[in-house]
């Protein structure tokens, strides 16, 4: 039998295009297979404590003296291997004590009360609602999580310092040099960082996951409330209602979640 | 005419091949047969005892880099923090307070291989390498 040309070209582009075919239905066969596999699976722990966001209310009439805070700060630098360093330019702070005209240099008072001017006031990450720092950081290292807290991934941080310009409230540190010889006493259960990185308060998201409140809450004698600021039953959003508050540079827009009592 | 061409100081030539081939595959046959052997890494006794990682050992030496990334993923932008096995068993996400609880001992079961297979993770800048051994 004499073959055309042209029939042995179309018989070759038949065979072609079957053979072709093979791996597409293998490729649409296979996610069947994938589905047969025991499944492992990720998932939160049954404790962790939830909200739509974190808030803060400090009550300031509960303090006197810085000595009141110490132990505040002690308790949050501790657990979260926050280096103690006393060159001011690389000191590395997650909550710290400032003045009422450094904390709130908006709040225009020509007349302070006694009380109120010499009153160390406790400062941390504000935990905004809108952050600054998230939409300057160019690598996501900082995210808002859909609890509110403005999180930091230490991992991805390039050290570029954008979020430190960003920040209104100079909440965030940068790791000048390797902190871990500056640890005075080392928290195994939570990592250090590295030198290059910026860090900053995570209102102690590792807690919240097992269901304990922020160590500073937990320091302050019932100074600090912590809660749930969508949910109009809870600590903050009653003792808000009760209370006048003030927030840090509301201006700006950021919508900070830390108040005060003053 | 003569149509032969000379080889001019061929036992020179020669020699100097030799030496050169010599020389160049010196590397391959001083060594050879005296790689060094692939590093076993080292169980803890409590590591022994748990007989089980959370997948199986060959999974566990070639994939723990991308199960560890996931780990991070998940832990510090999902908020989720228990993995749970093929089999049911939940295990926290976390390298320091985890892996490194049976796997104690970095230098035999971590270090090991990383060096064989000359690669630097950057893990221990951060995460406590070794609670047990800092802590003696």
């Amino acid at each position: 039998m004499k073959k055309s040309r042209r029939s042995f070209l179309q018989i070759a582009g038949v065979s072609a295009l079957g053979l072709g075919l093979k791996p597409v239905a293998d490729l649409v066969a296979a996610p069947a297979e994938h589905g047969e596999a025991p499944a492992e699976r990720v998932l939160k722990n049954e404790a962790a404590l939830k909200a739509k966001q974190w808030a803060m209310v400090i009550d300031t009439r509960m303090f006197e003296s810085a000595a009141d805070l110490e132990p505040i700060i002690e308790a949050c630098h501790k657990i979260h291997n926050v280096p103690s360093i006393d060159h001011p330019r690389h000191e590395i702070k997650w909550i710290w004590e400032e003045e009422f005209k450094h904390a709130f240099p908006t709040q225009e008072l020509r007349f302070l009360p006694e009380r109120i001017e010499h009153l160390p006031f406790l400062v941390l990450c504000n935990h905004c609602e809108d952050p600054p720092c998230v939409r300057a950081c160019p690598t996501k290292a900082t995210f808002k999580r859909e609890d509110g807290i403005v999180l930091m991934d230490f991992h991805r941080c390039i050290g570029c310092r954008f979020c430190m310009a960003a920040c209104p409230y100079g909440s965030r540190s940068f790791n000048f040099r390797d902190p871990r010889p500056f640890i005075k006493e080392t928290n195994l259960k939570f990592p250090t960082r590295m030198k290059g990185v910026v860090e900053k308060c995570n209102f102690c998201a590792e807690r919240l996951a097992v269901g304990q409140m922020p160590a500073c809450v937990e320091a302050s004698n019932g100074a600090l409330t912590f809660g749930d600021l969508e949910d109009p039953e809870s600590d903050v959003r009653k003792l808000l209602s009760e209370n006048f508050t003030i927030r840090r540079k509301q201006a700006l827009g950021t919508g900070p979640a830390v108040y005060y009592i003053i | 005419m003569n149509n032969t061409r000379t080889f001019y100081d061929g036992g020179k030539v020669i020699t100097g091949l030799v030496i050169f081939v010599v020389l160049v595959t010196f590397p391959f046959w001083y060594n050879h047969g005296k790689a060094a052997p692939a590093p076993e890494p080292q169980l803890t006794e409590k590591a022994k005892a748990e007989k089980a990682c959370i997948r199986p050992k060959n999974e566990m030496k070639s994939a723990h880099m991308q199960i560890l990334n996931n780990w991070r993923n998940n832990v510090v932008r999902n908020a989720d923090r228990i993995h749970e096995t093929a089999d049911g068993k939940r295990f926290e996400m976390s390298l320091s307070n985890t892996c490194v609880d049976c796997h104690s001992n970095k230098a035999d079961f971590c270090d090991r291989c990383h060096n064989y297979v000359a690669v630097n993770p950057y893990c221990w800048n951060c995460h406590i390498d070794n609670p047990k051994e800092t802590s003696k």
